[in-house]
């Protein structure tokens, strides 16, 4: 809901949700470390994208995978699975 | 033309949620309940009922099956008693919450231990706060009106509420009696198909029953008392509708006999309610003053009627198939709550009887009236609570 209604005459009868992009908040601002890919070395096995815990990592028409920094906690899971160590973490800021 | 048939009132139960047209059956057996669910099967599978009837391995998944299929905007239907009830009571919330007009029958019985099978109304009683309309019956014909009046008052818009409709094992459940079913055309004049307010759809999807922050928290609550007011306004209403489209009229949120010059009148709820009518007759006989008030909808509560009905009377005897354990009977505790900020105040004394389906003759109705006006002339209640022929 983009307003907040004001008082319960304008509230719906129930809690009800409608699914919007960020609406608790895009996670991606709670990251320490940025996992950063090296196309180079990706053989495109797709294992990051299945291990991703948050969905954050979609596979590109190639099968490489594209990293959804809005979302990504930065938990470095795809980094740790990839055979190749082609998903390095890099520190925020840095 | 309608139809009179003479059988059990968990079968006029059953018959009821057909003639309502549920959509959705979702039940679990127990005693004294059984053959509600039963005979609903029966008729859906030779085809007589239209429903999706869902088989489920507890009582909590009954509820919460009628929850999924209420929340996709359909007319729903279950039954259940006692510990089924009970078991039952953390799904209750999510519906009345979640504002779905679920319709149950609860076939009132005891809880163990001692195990035990018989009528008695601490199992409803328990369900008190969870936001549920509450209907009690007399007889098999309120058992079947009630649930239609239920689900047009539960789908009313300003109501949104679930109702439970509760009748007591064995003095109802399997008691034959000549109902009068109209005919199925006027049921559908008089309750059209339920139009939700709300429901899940894969098309505009969201989802109901998320977080809510404690900025929100108490406006959905307010809003479910506001409902359970608005449900006190429409439950006369609907009985006379009712009345008028099917002939019975069952006494809107108290069915009063005989109270307009009672110096004493007896509150009851459900089958004692009319085994006290006869035990005001037989008290009248020998000038005794005395009527009978018989709580039909304890959830909203009546208070306001509660305070007409202490206008002109000395005395109020209250009769409970039930205990709150360190308190009083249920009854006797909300009357008292209703009284307490209005002038007229009459002398209050408590009866606790029939717990377990011990039976509450019209008898046992006058020894508590004759001991009532006893205290009465005295000007003093001696004890709050009696328990009735207890083995002291």
């Amino acid at each position: 809901m983009s307003i907040a209604p004001k008082t319960c005459k304008e509230m719906p009868v129930t809690t009800l949700s409608i699914p919007t992009v960020g609406s608790m908040g895009k996670t991606g601002s709670w990251r320490t470390f940025r996992p950063v890919v090296d196309y180079s070395k990706c053989t495109r096995c797709t294992l990051c994208w299945i291990y991703c815990p948050d969905g954050a990592i979609t596979r590109q028409e190639d099968d490489s995978p594209k990293i959804d920094y809005d979302y990504c906690k930065g938990c470095g899971i795809c980094s740790n699975e990839c055979p190749v160590k082609a998903i390095t973490m890099e520190r925020e800021g840095e | 033309m309608a139809q009179t048939v003479i059988d059990t009132a968990n079968h006029i139960a059953a018959y009821a949620a057909k003639a309502a047209r549920a959509q959705v059956v979702a039940a679990y057996p127990i005693t004294p309940q059984t053959s509600i669910v039963e005979r609903i099967a029966e008729l859906v599978e030779s085809g007589e009922m239209d429903a999706e009837y869902i088989r489920v391995e507890s009582e909590h998944s009954a509820m919460s099956a009628c929850i999924g299929a209420a929340a996709g905007g359909v007319r729903t239907f279950t039954a259940t008693s006692s510990h089924g009830l009970v078991l039952m009571h953390e799904a209750l919330h999510w519906a009345s919450g979640s504002r779905l007009p679920i319709t149950m029958s609860v076939v009132n019985r005891a809880l163990g231990p001692g195990w035990n099978i018989w009528a008695d109304f601490t199992d409803s009683m328990s369900q008190r706060d969870t936001g549920w309309i509450q209907f009690y019956c007399a007889d098999n014909q309120e058992v079947f009106d009630t649930i239609i009046q239920a689900y047009k008052l539960c789908e009313n818009e300003r109501v949104l509420l679930p109702a439970m409709v509760c009748l007591e094992a064995f003095t109802l459940s399997h008691t034959y009696m000549p109902v009068k079913i109209p005919d199925q055309e006027k049921i559908d004049e008089f309750l059209p198909p339920y139009k939700p307010k709300w429901f899940l759809d894969v098309n505009n999807p969201f989802s109901h029953a998320n977080l809510v922050s404690p900025e929100w928290y108490m406006e959905f609550r307010y809003m479910m008392q506001e409902a359970m007011e608005n449900a006190k306004q429409l439950i006369p209403e609907i009985g006379k509708e009712c009345g008028k489209y099917f002939g019975f009229e069952h006494g809107g949120l108290i069915d009063k006999y005989k109270c307009e010059d009672a110096d004493l009148i007896l509150l009851t709820m459900g089958t004692i309610g009319r085994e006290a009518k006869i035990a005001v007759d037989n008290l009248r006989k020998e000038g005794f003053k005395v009527g009978t008030a018989r709580v039909r909808v304890f959830r909203p509560f009546p208070k306001e009627e509660i305070r007409k009905l202490a206008e002109n009377t000395q005395m109020f005897a209250i009769i409970d198939r039930g205990i709150s354990f360190g308190m009083e009977g249920f009854l006797a505790e909300e009357i008292k709550a209703s009284l307490y900020n209005h002038e007229d105040r009459p002398l209050i004394a408590g009866f606790v009887a029939g717990l377990g389906g011990r039976d509450v003759t019209f008898k046992t109705i006058e020894k508590i009236a004759r001991k009532s006006s006893e205290w009465m002339q005295a000007g003093k209640v001696e004890k709050e609570t009696l328990w009735v022929d207890l083995r002291e």
